[in-house]
C-alpha cells in the first residue's frame, strides 16, 4: 500500500511540476490580460500542490523506513529493525533513491516559497516559477525512471541490510538536509536569473536575495558540519582533506558568497548586472556538477551510494541541458540589460567586484584541482593518473583566499560610489594594532614558529578588530547593518582555528596496557583499560582513560570501537574533551593482545573556533535575512495606498 | 568518508593489521622521525580515497612506511625516495602533482583565471568611471 501510495504521489507531482512550468512561463509571457493572469494563478496554485504531493511521498518514505516495510527495496537495503528510530529516519537520505527524494523535496519547498512569497513582479515570479517547475520535472523524472526508491521486492525480507555504521551519526543525520537546502537553494537564484533574463525585469536580486541568503546560510551550515562529523567521527582529527566530494560542496558556497557580495551592487545601482546573473547561473550548475559528482560514482566514496552508469548519464543530461539553456538564455538576452550607473575607482562596487574575483580565482582552484584528475585520466584512458591532495590547493586555493582575506575589512568602509581609501584606513588603523598584538602573542606562544602561522593570525586579528570597529561606528543602527560585521569576524574566527589546528596539532601514538601512562602536548593520560558495551544495534570495545593532573584523575574519556554485526564493519568512536580553546581527541586503535591497546591522541589547539567561526558567519547572514524580511512587512503597509 | 575503503580493507585483513603498526618502527632520532613523517604525508596511500600513507591503516600503506622507512636509514634523500616510488607506482603515489607538461594546465588555471578576472574587473571599473574624472 505505501509504495503505491508514494509512486502515485511522485506521478502527481511531475504532472503538477509540468502544468506549473507551462502556466509559470505562459504566465510570463502573455503579459496583461485575463488568460496570462489565470496562467500565472495555475502556476501559483500548481507550485504548493507540488510541495505538498512531493511531500506526501517523502513522508510515505520515512513511514516505510520507521515502520521496516522490507516489501520495499529501498528500505530493505538501507534499515533493519534494530536501527534506532532517528536512525531509521535519517536512513531514509542516507542512500542514493532517498537523497534523490529530498533533494526534489527541498527544490518543491524552494518552488512553495517562490509561490507563496510573489517577490518581485508578477511577471517575474511566473517565469521563476515557469524554470523552477521545469527543474523540479527533470528531477522527478530522474527518480521515477532510474532511482525509484518505490520498487518493491519480492518476496520481502524478513530483515533488512543495516544502514552503513558511519552514517549513524547525530551530525550526519542532519548534514545533508542541511547540505541540501544551501545546493538546491541556488535554484531559486537561477529561476529568478532565468527568469529575468526571459521577462527583462530589473529587480530580480532584491527579488531573489532571502533565498541567496537563506541557501548561503545553509551551505555554510551544511558544510561546517559535514567538516566536523569528519573530524570527530573518522578518528584521524582531520577536519578537512580537500576530498573531491567536500570540494564539490565547497565550489557552490564559494560562488554563492560571490554572488550575494556582487547582488548587493546589483540591487543598489544595477552595477554588474549582467556578471550577477551569470553567478546565480554558476552557482547552481556548480550545485549541478557536484550532484554528478557525488551520486554517479564517479569518485568512489561513502557518498556515491550505488554506480549506476544510467544514473549518471541521466544526471549528465540533464545537466548539460539546464547550464546549456542557461547559458545560451544568458548569452542571447544579457547584451540587452542596460548598464548600472557610474562609480569611483575608489568605491564599494570597485570592493566588491575585487571581492568576486578573488571568489571566482579561489573557486578554479578547486575546480581544476577537482576535475583535472579524472580529465587527465580519461583524455590518457587510464594511462596518467595523477593525485591532487593538500599541498596543491595550499599553493593555489590558500594564497588566493588569503590575498581575499587581507582586503575584506576595506569594503564595508568604502561608500557608494565614491569611497576614501585613506580615511577608510584611518577608521582601521586600531585594527591594524590588534593584528600586530595577534602576530605578537602567536609568535610567543606557539612553537614551533611559522611564518604562516603567525600572517594568518595577523589576518585574522585585522578582520575581527575591523568587524568590531565596524560595530561600533554602526552602533544604533537597525540589526541587519551588522550583518558584514559579524559574517567577516566569523572568517577571523575560523582563519585561527584552522590556522591553529593544521600547524600545531601535537599527537601522539602510543602502544598501551593498563596502567601505563602516556603523553601529548601538555596532558598526562592513563590507560585503564577496556570494558565491553551493548549498543542497540552494536558491540563496543570502550577504553577508560584517565586524564592525569598532578597524580589525580582529572577526568575519564572513553574513546569506543565499535562492531556493527548487521552491517559487519568496525567504526571508531572517538572521545573529545574541549575547553572551548583546545581540544584533547583519543580514539582507540587496534588490539596488541594481553590488554594492550593502540591509543591515537591528539591535542588540537583551537580546533573548536573552526565550526564556531562558521556559525558566526551563518549568523551574519541570518541577521541580513531578519532585515529583509522586516523592511518588506515595514513596506507592506504604504503599499496599501494607491501608488502615485 | 575514504577511509571506509580502508577499514574495510582492514576489516578483510585483520590477522595482518598487527604488521601495520607505524609503531614498530620509529627512528630513535626526533628529527629522523620528524622528517619520515613529514615525507609520509606527501605520499598516497594507493588503495585508499586520498589519505596519505601516514594516516592510513591499509596494508598497503603500512607496507609502504616501511619502505620509506628502510630507505631513509639507507641515507637516501627525500627526492630520491620519491623518485624510487615514483618509477614503481607512477605520479599517482604524490599527493602534490608534479610539476610538468602534462600538469601545466592543472597549476596555471587558477592564477590564469584569477588575472583574467582582475582584468575584467580593471576594464569595467575603469568603464564606470564618472564623465568628469575620466576626463583627465
Amino acid at each position: 500500500m505505501l509504495g503505491e501510495l508514494g509512486q502515485l504521489a511522485l506521478c502527481f507531482a511531475l504532472a503538477l511540476s509540468l502544468v506549473m512550468s507551462g502556466a509559470g512561463l505562459m504566465g510570463a509571457k502573455a503579459g496583461a490580460g485575463i488568460h496570462a493572469e489565470l496562467a500565472r494563478r495555475v502556476a501559483t496554485a500548481s507550485a504548493l500542490g507540488l510541495l505538498v504531493f512531493v511531500a506526501l511521498a517523502f513522508g510515505t518514505l520515512v513511514t516505510a523506513f520507521v515502520t521496516s516495510d522490507f516489501s520495499i527495496a529501498d528500505v530493505a537495503n538501507n534499515s533493519h529493525t534494530l536501527k534506532p528510530l532517528i536512525y531509521k529516519i535519517t536512513g531514509v537520505w542516507g542512500n542514493h533513491e532517498g537523497s534523490m527524494l529530498l533533494w526534489v523535496l527541498v527544490l518543491s519547498l524552494y518552488a512553495g516559497a517562490v509561490a507563496f512569497l510573489q517577490r518581485g513582479g508578477e511577471r517575474l515570479t511566473s517565469a521563476a516559477l515557469g524554470v523552477q517547475g521545469l527543474l523540479a520535472a527533470a528531477f522527478l523524472l530522474f527518480i521515477l525512471f532510474t532511482s525509484n526508491p518505490f520498487l518493491r521486492i519480492d518476496p520481502a525480507p524478513f530483515e533488512g541490510a543495516g544502514l552503513n555504521p558511519l552514517l549513524q551519526d547525530p551530525g550526519l543525520a542532519i548534514h545533508p538536509p542541511m547540505l541540501y537546502a544551501g545546493y538546491v537553494g541556488l535554484s531559486a537564484s537561477f529561476s529568478y536569473a532565468a527568469a529575468a533574463l526571459l521577462v527583462g525585469e530589473e529587480g530580480w536580486a532584491r527579488a531573489a536575495r532571502p533565498f541567496m541568503l537563506i541557501a548561503w546560510m545553509a551551505l555554510t551550515c551544511g558544510i561546517a558540519l559535514g567538516s566536523w562529523w569528519a573530524y570527530y567521527e573518522l578518528g584521524w582529527g582531520g577536519f578537512w582533506f580537500w576530498d573531491p566530494v567536500e570540494n564539490a560542496s565547497l565550489m557552490p558556497w564559494l560562488v554563492a558568497t560571490a554572488l550575494l557580495h556582487s547582488a548587493l551592487a546589483t540591487e543598489r545601482s544595477g552595477a554588474f548586472r549582467t556578471w550577477t546573473l551569470l553567478l546565480a547561473i554558476g552557482g547552481f550548475s556548480l550545485s549541478l556538477i557536484g550532484t554528478f559528482l557525488v551520486r554517479s560514482g564517479v569518485l568512489s566514496s561513502v557518498h556515491a551510494f550505488a554506480s549506476d552508469p544510467t544514473r549518471g548519464f541521466f544526471i549528465m543530461v540533464l545537466i548539460v541541458c539546464a547550464i546549456g539553456a542557461a547559458l545560451a538564455l544568458f548569452a542571447w538576452r544579457a547584451p540587452t540589460l542596460k548598464g548600472g550607473t557610474s562609480f569611483d575607482t575608489v568605491s564599494r562596487e570597485s570592493a566588491l567586484l575585487l571581492n568576486n574575483v578573488f571568489l571566482v580565482g579561489s573557486t578554479a582552484a578547486v575546480f581544476v584541482g577537482t576535475l583535472y584528475p579524472l580529465a587527465l585520466d580519461a583524455l590518457t584512458h587510464g594511462q596518467q593518473k595523477i593525485s591532487v591532495g593538500p599541498p596543491y590547493y595550499a599553493l593555489t586555493f590558500a594564497p588566493i583566499f588569503f590575498a581575499l582575506l587581507l582586503l575584506v575589512p576595506f569594503g564595508p568602509q568604502l561608500g557608494w560610489r565614491r569611497g576614501d581609501l585613506k580615511a577608510s584606513l584611518r577608521m582601521l588603523s586600531p585594527a591594524l594594532g590588534l593584528a600586530a598584538v595577534a602576530a605578537l602573542v602567536v609568535l610567543t606562544v606557539a612553537s614551533p614558529r611559522f611564518v604562516t602561522g603567525t600572517l594568518a593570525f595577523a589576518v585574522a586579528g585585522w578582520l575581527i578588530g575591523a568587524s568590531i570597529l565596524d560595530f561600533l561606528k554602526r552602533r544604533g543602527a537597525r540589526a541587519a547593518a551588522f550583518a558584514a560585521a559579524l559574517a567577516h569576524a566569523g572568517l577571523g574566527v575560523t582563519l585561527m582555528g584552522v590556522t591553529a589546528t593544521s600547524l600545531w596539532r601535537s599527537e601522539a601514538l602510543d602502544v598501551v596496557g593498563p596502567g601505563e601512562t602516556m603523553t601529548v602536548g601538555p596532558y598526562t593520560l592513563r590507560f585503564d583499560g577496556v570494558t565491553q558495551v551493548q549498543g542497540a544495534n552494536f558491540q563496543a570495545t570502550q577504553a577508560h582513560i584517565a586524564l592525569m593532573d598532578h597524580g589525580r584523575v582529572a577526568s575519564v574519556l572513553k574513546p569506543e570501537s565499535r562492531v556493527y554485526p548487521v552491517e559487519g564493519q568496525e567504526v571508531a568512536d572517538t572521545a573529545i574533551r574541549t575547553t572551548g580553546f583546545s581540544d584533547l581527541y583519543l580514539a582507540l586503535g587496534d588490539n596488541r593482545g594481553q590488554g594492550r591497546w593502540t591509543v591515537r591522541a591528539y591535542v588540537s589547539p583551537l580546533a573548536p573556533f573552526i565550526w564556531l567561526g562558521a556559525l558566526v558567519m551563518a549568523l551574519g547572514g541570518a541577521l541580513s535575512l531578519w532585515g529583509r524580511l522586516r523592511i518588506r512587512i515595514g513596506a507592506a503597509s504604504p503599499a496599501v495606498q494607491p501608488a502615485e | 568518508m575514504r577511509r571506509l575503503v580502508c577499514s574495510l580493507l582492514l576489516a578483510a585483513s585483520l590477522g595482518s593489521a598487527a604488521i601495520a603498526a607505524p609503531v614498530a618502527d620509529t627512528f630513535a632520532n626526533a628529527a629522523v622521525e620528524t622528517r619520515a613523517r613529514a615525507l609520509q604525508r606527501q605520499l598516497r596511500c594507493l588503495v585508499c580515497q586520498g589519505e596519505s600513507i601516514d594516516e592510513s591503516q591499509a596494508p598497503l600503506a603500512a607496507e609502504l612506511r616501511h619502505l620509506v622507512r628502510q630507505q631513509i636509514a639507507e641515507g637516501k634523500s627525500d627526492g630520491q625516495i620519491k623518485q624510487f616510488l615514483v618509477a614503481r607506482y607512477g605520479d599517482f603515489i604524490l599527493m602534490e602533482p608534479p610539476l610538468q607538461p602534462d600538469t601545466y594546465f592543472l597549476w596555471l588555471a587558477p592564477f590564469v583565471v584569477l588575472l583574467g578576472a582582475g582584468g575584467v574587473a580593471y576594464w569595467v571599473i575603469r568603464r564606470s568611471r564618472p564623465a568628469d574624472t575620466t576626463a583627465s
